[in-house]
C-alpha cells in the first residue's frame, strides 16, 4: 500500500513568455478542462488554476511519468507543441509540490510580491474542483492548508505593505502626493506594457478615468477600451493635462514629449491642483526640470527604481519571515502526508490483532460456560492483550526519531506481521 | 487647588508627548491608543484647572502670563481634540502634543500668583475678546503643525529621498486640506477678536481709538498677513509649498504679537 503521489505542474510569468503563457492560458473556464482531466484514469486527484500569469495542475497519482505526459497532452495539445511546452513547464512533486503550491498562495511568487489577487483566483479554482468533486483527501487538506498559510503570512508579516514593484511605488508615490486616489485621473502617454501594468495598478485604487494618448490612435483606442477610457492624439496633450492628475508615460520618442514651458502654464489654470508625472520610457519622455515647479512632482524610472530600492531592505526582511512560514507549514504538511503513508498499515495491524484476538476468543468461549459477566472480563482481557502488544510496534511506525526511514520502518513492521501476505496461512493458521 | 490640577494636566501632557514619540517611532498601534487616552485626560484635567481657576479668581483666567499661555496650550489640545472627531491625519496628534507640552512647559515656568484686574480688563468685552483671540491663535497654531508637516513630506517628496518622513506623515493633500481647515476657522475667530478688541479700546480709550502699540501693530500685521494668505488661497489657487511657507511666517507674527502682549502685562503687574 504506497500513498500517492502529489505532482504539480506549472508554467508562470518567470519561465514562459508571455507570447507562450496567452497559448497556455484556459480561456474557457475551469469547467471543459477540469472534465477533460476527470476522463484521465492515471490521476485520482486533480485541480487546476488559470491566472493571466499562470497555469498550474495539481493532481496525484501513482505513476508519475505517465500522468505527466497524459496531463500536459489533455491540456495543451493543439495550441503548443510538446517541445515548446516541455521547455518552459516546471514540475514539483511531494514536499517541492506542497512548498510550491503554498509560495504561490502567500503571494511569494507572484509578479507583484505581496499582491492579494492571487489569493481571490486560487480560492475560485479550488471552489471548481472541489464542486466537481475533483479533490479529494489530499488535495482538500492542502488546499485549505494553502489559504490558512496565505492568511498567516498576510498578518504575521507586512509583505503585502511595501512597495514592490515600479508600478506599485508609483500608486504610493500617488497615495502619498493625493491622500486618496478615487476620483483622480490618469493619462498614459504611449501605450506600452509597462504604461498598461502602471495604468491597472491605479485603476485598482479606484482612479476614476484613464485616457490613453498615443502616436498611432488605433492602439490608443484598443488600450482605452481595456480601462473603459477614451483616447486622445499626441497633439492634444497640453490641453489633456488640465483635467487629469497623473501622467505615465512610456513612448519610444527618442525627444522630449513635454517640457517644463509646457506645464508650466497649465498650473495657473489647474489653480495649481498638484501634478504627478511618471517617466518611465527610456530616453526619458519628460523634461527634468518639471519637477521644479510647484505641486508638481516628477519621478523617472531611476527614481522609481530608488523608491523600490529604499523599501528592499523591509521588503525582504518581510520575506525572509514569510518564507520562514511557508517553509514550516510545509514541513507540517510533509509530516501529515508521511503520517497518511503510515496510517494504512496501522489500520491493517490493529485489524489483524483483533481478528486474531476475536478468533481466538470465540473459540475459548464456545468450550466454556460462563456468566456475562466472567465474559466480559475476559473479552475485556483480550483487548488489553492486544493493545499492549500493538503499543510497542506502533510508535515505531509513527515516531520519526529511530534512526531508521519512515519507507523501511512500515517495511520492517509488515515484513514482522506478515501483513503483506494478506488471507493466507500467517493470518489463519 | 487649580495648581494641583494644573501639576496634574502637565505631567498628562508630557506623559502623552512621550508615548506618542514612542508611537512615532514605533508605529504601534496600542501605543497610540494608549498616547489618545492620555492626552484626553491630561485634556479633561487642564479643563477643570482653568475652572477652577476662574471661580477661585473670581474672573475669566486670562489676565496673567501664566493663565494666557495655560489657556492658549487649552485651547490647542482641544481644537486639536474637536476635529480628530471628523477627520484622522495620521501623526498629527505628536506634533500637536509636542506643542501642548512645550506651552505648558513655558505656562509652568511663568509666575502663578493670581493678578487683580485693571481698570481697563473690568470690560466684559475684555474675556470675550481675550479668549476668542487666543481661540483663534490655536487654531492658526495647528495650521502651523499642519504647513511644517507639509513642508516635511513635500521635501522627501520632490527631492525622491523617502526616508524617515514618507512613511511616517500623512499624504500632501490631507495636510493641504488641513492648513485650509485651520486657516478658515483661526481667521475667521481672529477677525472676530480684532472687531471685540476695537470696540473695547473703544470704550476704555474713548475717542482716541488708535494707539502705536506695538501689540496693536503686530495685530493687525498678523491679520493683514493672513488675510493675503486667504485670498491668495481662495482667489488664486495658492496652496502647497508657497501656502504652508506663508502659514508658518504669518505663525511667527502671532507669537510676537503675544510676546509684545506679555511686556504689556508685566508692565500693568508692576
Amino acid at each position: 500500500m504506497e500513498r500517492e503521489t502529489i505532482v504539480l505542474l506549472g508554467v508562470n510569468h518567470k519561465t514562459t513568455p508571455l507570447a507562450i503563457r496567452e497559448k497556455l492560458a484556459l480561456s474557457g473556464g475551469y469547467e471543459e478542462p477540469l472534465a477533460a482531466l476527470g476522463r484521465l484514469a492515471s490521476i485520482s486527484e486533480y485541480y487546476l488554476l488559470s491566472t493571466c500569469n499562470r497555469v498550474e495542475v495539481l493532481f496525484t497519482c501513482r505513476e508519475v511519468e505517465r500522468a505527466r505526459r497524459e496531463v500536459l497532452d489533455m491540456l495543451f495539445a493543439g495550441s503548443v507543441s510538446r517541445e515548446e511546452v516541455a521547455g518552459c513547464i516546471y514540475q514539483y512533486e511531494d514536499r517541492d509540490a506542497v512548498h510550491h503550491l503554498f509560495t504561490v498562495a502567500a503571494s511569494l511568487d507572484s509578479m507583484i510580491v505581496g499582491e492579494a489577487q492571487i489569493l481571490g483566483q486560487l480560492k475560485e479554482a479550488y471552489r471548481f474542483a472541489a464542486e466537481r468533486k475533483a479533490s479529494g483527501l489530499i488535495l482538500n487538506k492542502l488546499l485549505h492548508k494553502a489559504f490558512s498559510v496565505a492568511k498567516r503570512v498576510r498578518t504575521e508579516t507586512r509583505i503585502g505593505a511595501s512597495a514592490v514593484s515600479i508600478s506599485y511605488a508609483a500608486v504610493e508615490l500617488g497615495r502619498k502626493i493625493f491622500g486618496d486616489l478615487r476620483g483622480k485621473r490618469v493619462m498614459l502617454i504611449g501605450a506600452g506594457e509597462m504604461a498598461e501594468l502602471a495604468a491597472e495598478h491605479l485603476v485598482g485604487q479606484g482612479v476614476e478615468e484613464v485616457v490613453v494618448a498615443n502616436r498611432t490612435l488605433e492602439r490608443a483606442v484598443n488600450l482605452a477600451r481595456c480601462f473603459k477610457g477614451r483616447a486622445v492624439g499626441l497633439n492634444e496633450l497640453v490641453q489633456v493635462l488640465e483635467e487629469v492628475d497623473i501622467i505615465v508615460s512610456s513612448t519610444g520618442a527618442s525627444g522630449l514629449i513635454l517640457t517644463r514651458e509646457d506645464v508650466q502654464p497649465v498650473m495657473r489654470r489647474r489653480k495649481n491642483r498638484p501634478l504627478f508625472f511618471i517617466d518611465i520610457a527610456v530616453p526619458r519622455d519628460l523634461d527634468p526640470a518639471i519637477n521644479e515647479l510647484d505641486n508638481v512632482y516628477l519621478y523617472d524610472i531611476d527614481d522609481l527604481k530608488n523608491v523600490v530600492e529604499m523599501n528592499r531592505s523591509e521588503r525582504e526582511k518581510e520575506a525572509v519571515k514569510a518564507a520562514r512560514i511557508v517553509e514550516e507549514e510545509s514541513l507540517k504538511f510533509t509530516a501529515w502526508l508521511e503520517g497518511m503513508a503510515v496510517t494504512p498499515t496501522i489500520i491493517e495491524l490493529r485489524r489483524m490483532a483483533e481478528e486474531i484476538g476475536r478468533g481466538e476468543l470465540e473459540r475459548t468461549l464456545s468450550r466454556l460456560e460462563l456468566s456475562k459477566r466472567e465474559r466480559r472480563s475476559l473479552e475485556k482481557m483480550v483487548g488489553a492483550i492486544t493493545a499492549k502488544m500493538l503499543h510497542h510496534p506502533l510508535q515505531y511506525l509513527k515516531s520519526a526519531h529511530q534512526g531508521v526511514e519512515q519507507r523501511q520502518r512500515i517495511e520492517n513492521v509488515r515484513a514482522l506481521f506478515c501483513l503483506d501476505q494478506e488471507n493466507s496461512e500467517g493470518r489463519e493458521r | 487647588m487649580s495648581t494641583l490640577l494644573f501639576s496634574v494636566s502637565l505631567t498628562g501632557y508630557l506623559l502623552a508627548m512621550t508615548v506618542y514619540l514612542v508611537f512615532f517611532f514605533s508605529q504601534n498601534d496600542r501605543v497610540r491608543s494608549a498616547a489618545r487616552g492620555l492626552f484626553f485626560a491630561a485634556a479633561i484635567v487642564h479643563t477643570c484647572n482653568i475652572i477652577a481657576r476662574l471661580v477661585e479668581a473670581g474672573h475669566t483666567p486670562i489676565t496673567s502670563v501664566h493663565e494666557t499661555i495655560s489657556f492658549f496650550a487649552w485651547s490647542v489640545a482641544w481644537c486639536y481634540l474637536s476635529f480628530r472627531w471628523r477627520t484622522t491625519v495620521r501623526n498629527f496628534g505628536t506634533f500637536a502634543s509636542i506643542m501642548v507640552a512645550v506651552l505648558m512647559i513655558i505656562s509652568a515656568v511663568a509666575p502663578a500668583e493670581i493678578l487683580p484686574l485693571t481698570q481697563n480688563q473690568r470690560s466684559w468685552l475684555f474675556p470675550v475678546h481675550a479668549s476668542l483671540a487666543i481661540i483663534a491663535d490655536a487654531f492658526l497654531a495647528l495650521a502651523f503643525i499642519g504647513a511644517l508637516m507639509y513642508l516635511l513630506q513635500e521635501r522627501e517628496l520632490k527631492n525622491k529621498r523617502l526616508g524617515f518622513f514618507f512613511s511616517r506623515l500623512p499624504s500632501l493633500e490631507s495636510l493641504d486640506k488641513l492648513n485650509q481647515h485651520c486657516l478658515s476657522i483661526g481667521f475667521i475667530l481672529m477677525t472676530l477678536g480684532m472687531f471685540t478688541g476695537y470696540v473695547w479700546a473703544r470704550q476704555i480709550w474713548g475717542g482716541r481709538n488708535w494707539h502705536w502699540d506695538p501689540k496693536i501693530v503686530w495685530a493687525m500685521i498678523t491679520w493683514f498677513l493672513y488675510a493675503g494668505l486667504m485670498h491668495q488661497r481662495f482667489t488664486m489657487g495658492w496652496r502647497g509649498r508657497r501656502s504652508a511657507l506663508v502659514t508658518m511666517l504669518a505663525f511667527c507674527a502671532v507669537v510676537l504679537t503675544l510676546i509684545f502682549l506679555f511686556k504689556g502685562i508685566h508692565h500693568h503687574g508692576a
